[in-house]
C-alpha cells in the first residue's frame, strides 16, 4: 500500500518551520510570489513526440507512440488513449524500481482524466475500421527529476507530446477494402492528432489551514504542505478535472478562488506550449523539405536550379545576404559541375572545427551536381518551399547537400550556413554544425540514397554512414 | 438518451436534487474494532477498522502521528459483469489514496504516535457513487471503533445532465460522459476536505454542481449523526445505564 518510509526523505523541524514561518509573510524559499510558476523549458526529441520538460528542477519526459488494436466492444467507434508512468528511482529515493506506487498510479489518473474525460484528444478520427482497428495511442512519462509539482510537468508533457507526434497515414485496400495499408512516412506524410483543445493542470498547496496558498509548489514545500488540489483547465476557461484527495480542508470559496487563478495560469501556459510546438512544426517542416526530394537528374542543369534559387532566394529569411548570396549562388551554380570538390574545401576552410570530417564528408557523399552551396539551405519559409515543390520536384542537390553537411542544416543554422559560406565567419554555430555532423547523425535512408547515387560519383568510398 | 424528463424526472423517477435512500447499520463485522455498513440506493459497502494497534511493518512506523492505511475492493460479483481484477487495478489504488487521506484528515492523528488504524473498504454492490459511500461507511466505522476525529467526513457525489445539475448519481448517470464530481466535506467546520471532478464543466456550472453536492453530504452527516446516536443509546441501554 505505502512506501517504504525508510527511503524517504523526512524534513528537520527546523526547515519545515523556516518555511512555515516564510510564508505566512508571503515569501517563498525560492523568491517567487505565492501564485508565479517556475521556469518551464520544453524541448523536443529526434522522434515525433517525444518531449522533455524542465519546470525548475523538476524533469520529465513523454513519448508518445501509437499501435493498430482491436477497439472496444462498446467502443467500437473509438480510438484509445493510454497513459502510463514511470517514476524512476533516480528522480527521488523514495520512488522505488518495479510497480509504480500510489503517487504513480494518481499522477497517472489525473493526467489521463483530464485528457480522457474532456475530449481533449478525438478519438473518433483514430478509427480505422468499426469494430477491427483502431489506432491506441500510449503515452509513457517518465519523471526523471522530482522538483516538485509532478503532475503540472508531466501534464505539460504529455499535452507537448500529443501536439507533435504524427501517426502514419494509412489506407484501405486490398480485395473487399478490408487491408489496412500502413503507408511509411517517406511515402506519405503523417498526420497530426486532432487534439481539441489543451487541459492544463494547475496545482495549488495548502500550509498551515488555509493561511497560505501557492502555486506550484517545490519538493521541500510539498513536504511542508497540509494538502494540495489540481485544477485542470483549458483556454477557454472550462474545468476539465479537479483533484483533490483528502488533505487539509478548505472553505469553498477558496476552493473557486483557485479555481479562477488556475483559469487565468492555464492560458498562459497553454499560449506557452503552443508558440514551442509551432516553433518545432515549422523547423520540422523546414526538414521534412529536405527529406522529400525526389531524385533530380542533374543535368537538370545548373539554369533550372538557379531560376528556383531566384524564387526562392527571394523569400530568404536573411535578406540582407539575399542579394550577395544570390550572386554567389549563380556564381557558384556554373563553377559548380566543375569545381565541386574545390568549393568544398573552400567552404571547410571556413570552419575552425572538424576540417578535416567535413571535407571528408563532403569528398565522399560528393555525387557530381552543385554541392558546395545548398539552394534551399537558407531560411526559405515553408510556404514558398512548398509552392515549388509542387511546381516541380526536389532538386537533388537539396539531399546532395544534406548528405555532405549532415543533420547540421536541421537546426535553425541553417540561415547561417549561406552567409557563411560568402563571409568566413566563424560562428559557434558552424562549430556547432560540424559537432553534430561529427557525431554521426547519419540515418539509415542516408545510407541507402547513398548507395543508389554510387554510379554518379567520383570517388568511391564507403557507402555507409561515416 | 434523455436523463431528466420535461417533467423533472430523472430515470429511477427521482427529482434533481433528490438523493436515493440512505440505510446504514453499525458493527456488522463481530471480529474488527469498529465496522459499519452503508446503503446509497443499491450502492452497498461494508467498511471495517482495526485499530489502533502496533505497527506490523517497523520500518513505516511515523513517530509523530498514527499510521493510516485503507484498502478499497470491490467484490467480483458488485458489478454487472464479473470483475477479474477486484484489487490491485489502478482505479482501486488511487480511490484507495483518496480514502485514506480523506479519513487521515478527520482523524486526530497526533493522539496516538507509533500507532496504526487500518481501514477497509469492500464494495458489495456497485451502483454509482461507490466513493462517497465507502467514505460514510468508513466514517461510521472508525466512530465505532472509537477513535477520536476532528470532525465525520460525508460525502455525496452530484453530476451534471441535460443542462441540469443532478444530486447523487446512479451508475447510468454516472457513465453518460457528463460531469462527475464527488465531494467529501467536514459538516461542523463546513470545510471540503475530498473533491474529485471529471469532464469539461464551465467554471459556473462547478459552482452549482459543488454547492448541490454540499447540500447532499449535509444531508448525509444528519442521518449519519442519527445513526450514531441511536448506535449510542444501544450501548448505554446494554450497559444499562
Amino acid at each position: 500500500m505505502e512506501q517504504r518510509m525508510a527511503n524517504t526523505w523526512r524534513m528537520t523541524v527546523n526547515e519545515k518551520k523556516f518555511i512555515e514561518t516564510a510564508l505566512e509573510s508571503g515569501l517563498r524559499i525560492d523568491g517567487r510570489r505565492p501564485f508565479d510558476y517556475r521556469k518551464l523549458e520544453i524541448k523536443f526529441g529526434k522522434d515525433e513526440g517525444s518531449v522533455e520538460v524542465h519546470l525548475g528542477q523538476t524533469h520529465v519526459m513523454a513519448f508518445v507512440t501509437a499501435q493498430l488494436v482491436q477497439p472496444y466492444r462498446d467502443r467500437p467507434n473509438d480510438g484509445t488513449l493510454s497513459i502510463f508512468t514511470e517514476f524512476s528511482p533516480m528522480a527521488d529515493p523514495s520512488f522505488e524500481p518495479g510497480r509504480p506506487g500510489e503517487s504513480a498510479v494518481e499522477l497517472g489518473r489525473v493526467i489521463d482524466r483530464g485528457l480522457r474525460e474532456s475530449r481533449a484528444v478525438d478519438t473518433e478520427s483514430l478509427c480505422i475500421l468499426s469494430g477491427k482497428l483502431v489506432w491506441a495511442i500510449r503515452v509513457d512519462l517518465h519523471i526523471l527529476d522530482n522538483g516538485g509539482n509532478l503532475i503540472d510537468a508531466a501534464n505539460i508533457a504529455a499535452l507537448a507530446g500529443l501536439l507533435t507526434f504524427r501517426r502514419p497515414e494509412c489506407s484501405l485496400g486490398g480485395e473487399n477494402g478490408q487491408e489496412v495499408i500502413i503507408h511509411p512516412p517517406e511515402e506519405r506524410e503523417p498526420l497530426h492528432l486532432i487534439v481539441h483543445h489543451l487541459p492544463i493542470a494547475v496545482t495549488f498547496a495548502f500550509f498551515s489551514y488555509e493561511s497560505s496558498v501557492v502555486i506550484d509548489p517545490t519538493h521541500h514545500e510539498e513536504a511542508v504542505m497540509g494538502g494540495r488540489m489540481t485544477a485542470t483547465l483549458n483556454s477557454n476557461g472550462d474545468v476539465c478535472a479537479i483533484q483533490k484527495a483528502g488533505g487539509e480542508a478548505i472553505l469553498q470559496g477558496v476552493i473557486m478562488q483557485c479555481l479562477r487563478i488556475a483559469a487565468a495560469k492555464a492560458g498562459a501556459i497553454s499560449d506557452m506550449i503552443k508558440k514551442e510546438v509551432d516553433s518545432y512544426n515549422t523547423k520540422r517542416a523546414l526538414l521534412k523539405i529536405k527529406r522529400h526530394s525526389t531524385p533530380m537528374d542533374v543535368d537538370r542543369g545548373a539554369s533550372d536550379i538557379g531560376l528556383k534559387q531566384n524564387s526562392s532566394v527571394d523569400q530568404m529569411r536573411v535578406d540582407e545576404f539575399s542579394g550577395h548570396h544570390v550572386q554567389r549562388i549563380k556564381q557558384e551554380c556554373e563553377e559548380g559541375i566543375a569545381k565541386q570538390s574545390g568549393d568544398v574545401e573552400s567552404e571547410t576552410k571556413l570552419s575552425d572545427k572538424t576540417l578535416t570530417n567535413r571535407s571528408n564528408e563532403d569528398t565522399k557523399n560528393f555525387i557530381g551536381g552543385p554541392s558546395s552551396w545548398d539552394p534551399y539551405s537558407v531560411g526559405v519559409d515553408s510556404d514558398s518551399l512548398k509552392a515549388s515543390l509542387a511546381s516541380q520536384g526536389m532538386p537533388m542537390p537539396i539531399e546532395k547537400q544534406k548528405d555532405s553537411k549532415g543533420e547540421e542544416t536541421r537546426t535553425e543554422a541553417k540561415p547561417e550556413d549561406a552567409p557563411e559560406n560568402n563571409n568566413p565567419k566563424t560562428s559557434p554555430l558552424r562549430e556547432a554544425e560540424s559537432a553534430e555532423q561529427a557525431n554521426g547523425e547519419k540515418t539509415l535512408k542516408d545510407a541507402v540514397k547513398a548507395k543508389n547515387r554510387k554510379s554518379r560519383r567520383k570517388s568511391h568510398s564507403s557507402s555507409g554512414p561515416s | 438518451m434523455e436523463f431528466v424528463s420535461p417533467e423533472d424526472l430523472r430515470l429511477d423517477g427521482r427529482r434533481p436534487t433528490e438523493m436515493r435512500q440512505i440505510r446504514a447499520e453499525i458493527g456488522v463485522v463481530a471480529k474488527a474494532d469498529g465496522s459499519a455498513m452503508f446503503e446509497m440506493g443499491n450502492t452497498k459497502v461494508v467498511a471495517a477498522v482495526y485499530g489502533p494497534r502496533e505497527v506490523q511493518n517497523r520500518s513505516q512506523q511515523l513517530n509523530a502521528n498514527v499510521l493510516v492505511r485503507c484498502e478499497y475492493t470491490m467484490a467480483n460479483f458488485s458489478t454487472g459483469d464479473r470483475m477479474r481484477k477486484p484489487k490491485g487495478d489502478r482505479r482501486s489504488t488511487e480511490i484507495s489514496l483518496v480514502i485514506r487521506q480523506t479519513m487521515e484528515e478527520c482523524i486526530l492523528t497526533n493522539l496516538m504516535p507509533w500507532s496504526q488504524i487500518d481501514i477497509f473498504v469492500h464494495v458489495l454492490q456497485a451502483d454509482g457513487g461507490t466513493r462517497s459511500a465507502c467514505i460514510n461507511a468508513a466514517t461510521l466505522a472508525l466512530a465505532d471503533a472509537g477513535i477520536p476525529m476532528r470532525d465525520i467526513v460525508t460525502s455525496c457525489s452530484a453530476g451534471y445532465l441535460n443542462s441540469t445539475p443532478l444530486l447523487d448519481l446512479n451508475y447510468i448517470e454516472d457513465s453518460a460522459g457528463g460531469a462527475d464530481v464527488t465531494l467529501g466535506i467536514m459538516p461542523k467546520l463546513d470545510k471540503v476536505t475530498l473533491l474529485q471532478m471529471d469532464a469539461k464543466l464551465s467554471l459556473d456550472t462547478v459552482e452549482n454542481v459543488m454547492q448541490l453536492a454540499i447540500e447532499g453530504c449535509k444531508a448525509v452527516a444528519d442521518y449519519i449523526r442519527e445513526i450514531l446516536l441511536e448506535n449510542t443509546k444501544q450501548l448505554q441501554y446494554r450497559r444499562g445505564t
